[in-house]
């Protein structure tokens, strides 16, 4: 082969091997790292994997919220309008976390069907709903 | 009249700019000076009906005038004055307003500096910083004016600026940052007018060296400045959270970086050229995506405050015109390949490229895991978020291996560098690097490898940088002649490298050795953390001008010798009845001691969280020494030589 040609067969050899490689490892990378978000109802329907972190929103169930007396853990729940979720907590709450608001919680279900929660987002000002929670609202409404 | 007077003013700044994109460019191509010679002075006019218009809405602001509704809705009789201005730039539309005064600032600025310019390319230039401004003027007058009023039922009282934005950092990250993201508009002009003009030289690069390095040194600043205001402020002591906001800004910086220095390449050598147009356009181009992903409230993100999709539409349609348009020019208008000049093996062109392709690919995975989720609901793939461990996997020993290859790229020569001369001028850093590597983390508990790479990294750039810094000043004379003979850019090239390797240190070791608690508290308790013994002395109420809070006095000792006093807050803004937690923090050069107060539990006691964060201060003083090269380049005689 004229060394021109083969140079150029092994610069695009190479070009396609290194970004197909790059663009595997990236997809992957992205694979292991996503957090898929459920609603309280596929939840309790068994849809959600269990012991993978996930996120799940809804709104605090009204009354639900209970303090450890000792520690810093809580346990609440979080509805969709449909079902309910138990969530244990063991942290500092967020600011605006209320019941009867909006939460998200990032973490793994036990075999319990209970949520146990690494952290918790709530709404950041008066007027924003976090728009998983409208999402999960909806789908339990259809 | 004030809010008509401001609206009137932005209405006539919109045809100024559309005036100045179209009569300039008439004027090149029938060749007519007078036409082309247009555009400082309707930059100019346009410049003023803006600021009129700024004026008028921060005049609004200050005298309470609630039956605007962009005022009612961020502002409150009770919120201190310097907050009044600032929360100007406090939600969607004043912040837009910020942008495009901004916008006009940097084409006043381009028109000013330019005298010795060709007119032609000053006024091609002008025109395209014009459409843009015009695309910013339509969308704020069609879908986000901020002087709208809300006649007759206006609110007597303003429903507040967020508590979150009640804070200096609300006055100074936005204009800083804006300025920063809008600069980047001066080198994508003068990309554009180049490939119109299809000439692009030496001389091209050194014209938009400058406005490229302002643009990157105050948006280093701003995203700096931004996650610091993040640390103290959000309130849980992190200082990136890889969330899309922050994404939005860094990925401009990223392609920047790679601009400034593609941008040396294409003025020393006179290749990289279509490279370098490339990367002007994708810098702004990723500035104007950061402002849809900000401001159209797609995706889900703490900063999302405006959830209208028209104006999502909107802005789409403005981007495609603007990066479509613009990428088209470049596939036909690109500067024909000549391989005038070649480079191999060690040359300073191939560690630059080397440098570039690192820069992209990291933008490259930040766009993908940015904008994921957004593909991902679009086609129906369900909810997802992409966490940190996703950009981290990249992010970081990419990074390294720039800081690697950093220090190497100012020694080697254009073209071709021998290979002899290099390893005696290497191996000093090397092994004495290896052995601070090594050997500093023993300082700390556990004995981490993260710790190690990072000092092994920081000490190899410093150290080579050094050296060459030896090496340039001492070829004849006095060390001190040595030194002043450098040339300025050497010294901001020097500076920001040096910068980058402290910002190394900063993430490096607070990452591993942070410590962190989140404890239930009762006044008169004691905890240790580290060396540190943390006294809850008591809490008490406490009245601000706007808020009233709960702020706890925390005495932190040191084998009994007191260190710090501080005071966290845990404040409740009276109009929007909003809580909010005021972090107090002790820093220090080698540790930040910080703390916040969580919520009240039964009895007296409260949960607490209490942080020492190593060397986290590194982050931000790396960060403001890339600002400070990148000032430094600046001075350099070269810019302000006669042109051409």
């Amino acid at each position: 082969m004229h060394p021109l040609r083969r140079y150029r067969l092994t610069m695009v050899i190479f070009i396609v091997a290194t970004t197909s490689i790059a663009i595997s490892l990236m997809g992957y990378a992205l694979r292991e790292n996503i957090n898929l978000f459920y609603t309280p109802s596929s939840v309790i329907s068994g849809d959600a994997p269990l012991n993978t972190t996930i996120r799940i929103g809804g709104m605090v169930v009204k009354d639900s919220l209970i303090r450890s007396k000792k520690s810093l853990q809580s346990t609440f729940r979080v509805t969709d309008g449909k079902s309910e979720v138990d969530v244990h907590y063991d942290g500092i709450l967020p600011d605006m976390f209320s019941e009867g608001e909006g939460a998200v919680a990032t973490g793994e279900i036990n075999s319990d069907l209970i949520f146990i929660a690494s952290s918790i987002l709530a709404k950041h000002d008066e007027n924003y709903m976090p728009p998983e929670v409208i999402y999960a609202l909806d789908e339990a409404a259809k | 009249m004030v809010a008509e007077l401001g609206h009137f003013s932005l209405i006539i700044a919109l045809f100024l700019a559309l005036m100045q994109t179209v009569i300039p460019q008439i004027g090149v191509a029938i060749k007519n000076q007078l036409w082309m010679s247009c555009a400082r002075p309707l930059v100019l006019a346009q410049s003023l009906f803006i600021l009129l218009s700024f004026i008028c809405i921060v005049a609004l602001f200050v005298n309470d005038d609630f039956s605007v509704r962009y005022v009612a809705e961020n502002s409150n009789t009770l919120l201190p004055d310097r907050y009044k201005i600032s929360a100007v730039w406090g939600a969607h539309e004043g912040s837009l307003l910020l942008w495009v005064l901004i916008l006009a600032f940097w084409s006043l600025a381009v028109s000013i500096f330019s005298a010795k310019l060709p007119i032609q390319l000053v006024a091609r230039v002008l025109a395209v910083l014009g459409f843009i401004s015009v695309g910013f003027y339509l969308f704020m007058l069609f879908t986000s004016n901020p002087f709208d009023r809300s006649l007759p039922f206006s609110p007597i009282e303003g429903s507040d600026l967020n508590p979150l934005l009640q804070d200096v950092g609300l006055i100074f990250h936005p204009p800083i940052l804006y300025m920063g993201y809008v600069g980047l508009s001066v080198a994508f002009a003068f990309s554009v007018a180049a490939l119109l003009n299809g000439s692009m030289d030496s001389a091209w690069a050194r014209w938009v060296k400058p406005w490229t390095l302002i643009a990157w040194m105050f948006l280093t600043l701003g995203i700096s400045l931004g996650s610091w205001w993040a640390y103290y402020e959000l309130g849980w002591g992190g200082w990136w959270f890889w969330d899309p906001v922050e994404n939005a800004s860094l990925m401009p910086w990223l392609v920047c970086t790679a601009l400034v220095h593609s941008l040396s390449v294409t003025e020393k050598r006179g290749t990289f050229k279509s490279w370098t147009l490339l990367l002007a356009i994708m810098a702004f181009s990723l500035s104007l995506l950061g402002t849809f992903l900000v401001r159209s409230g797609v995706l889900t993100s703490v900063h999302a405050f405006a959830t209208d999709p028209t104006r999502g539409i909107f802005i789409l349609i403005f981007l495609i015109i603007v990066i479509g348009g613009s990428l088209l020019l470049f596939a036909f208008r690109c500067p024909a390949k000549k391989s005038s000049s070649k480079f191999s093996g060690l040359s300073k062109e191939l560690f630059i490229l080397v440098n570039n392709l690192i820069l992209i690919i990291i933008t490259a995975v930040i766009l993908l895991g940015t904008l994921y989720p957004l593909i991902a609901d679009v086609l129906g793939w369900g909810k997802i978020s992409v966490g940190p461990p996703y950009f981290n996997l990249f992010f970081v020993p990419l990074t390294l291996l720039l800081g690697l290859l950093m220090p190497v790229a100012p020694i080697l020569r254009w073209k071709k560098t021998s290979r002899f001369n290099l390893f005696k001028y290497f191996n000093g850093p090397l092994f004495l690097s290896l052995i601070l590597g090594g050997a500093l983390p023993l300082m700390y508990k556990p004995y981490e490898p993260i710790a190690v790479i990072s000092i092994f990294i920081s000490s190899w750039i410093i150290l080579v940088t050094l050296r060459d810094i030896g090496h340039k000043s001492s070829t004849t004379g006095s060390i001190l002649d040595g030194l002043k003979r450098i040339k300025a850019s050497y010294w901001g090239m020097v500076t920001a490298h040096i910068g980058v390797a402290i910002c190394i240190i900063g993430v490096g070791l607070t990452s591993v050795y942070s410590i962190q608690r989140d404890v239930r508290m009762l006044p008169g308790e004691t905890i240790s953390l580290a060396d540190y013994q943390f006294e809850l002395v008591a809490i008490e109420p406490y009245e601000g001008p706007n808020y009233v809070a709960d702020q706890a006095t925390i005495l932190v000792t040191k084998k009994n010798s007191i260190i710090a006093r501080l005071k966290p807050q845990k404040r409740r803004y009276f109009a929007s009845g909003q809580t909010m937690t005021e972090a107090s923090i002790d820093s220090g050069i080698f540790r930040d001691l910080y703390i916040a107060l969580g919520e009240p539990l039964q009895g007296d006691a409260w949960a607490i969280r209490v942080y020492v964060k190593p060397f986290i201060m590194w982050i931000w003083l790396g960060a403001l020494f890339i600002a400070m090269g990148a000032m430094l380049a600046l001075l350099d005689k070269r810019f302000r030589k006669k042109l051409q």
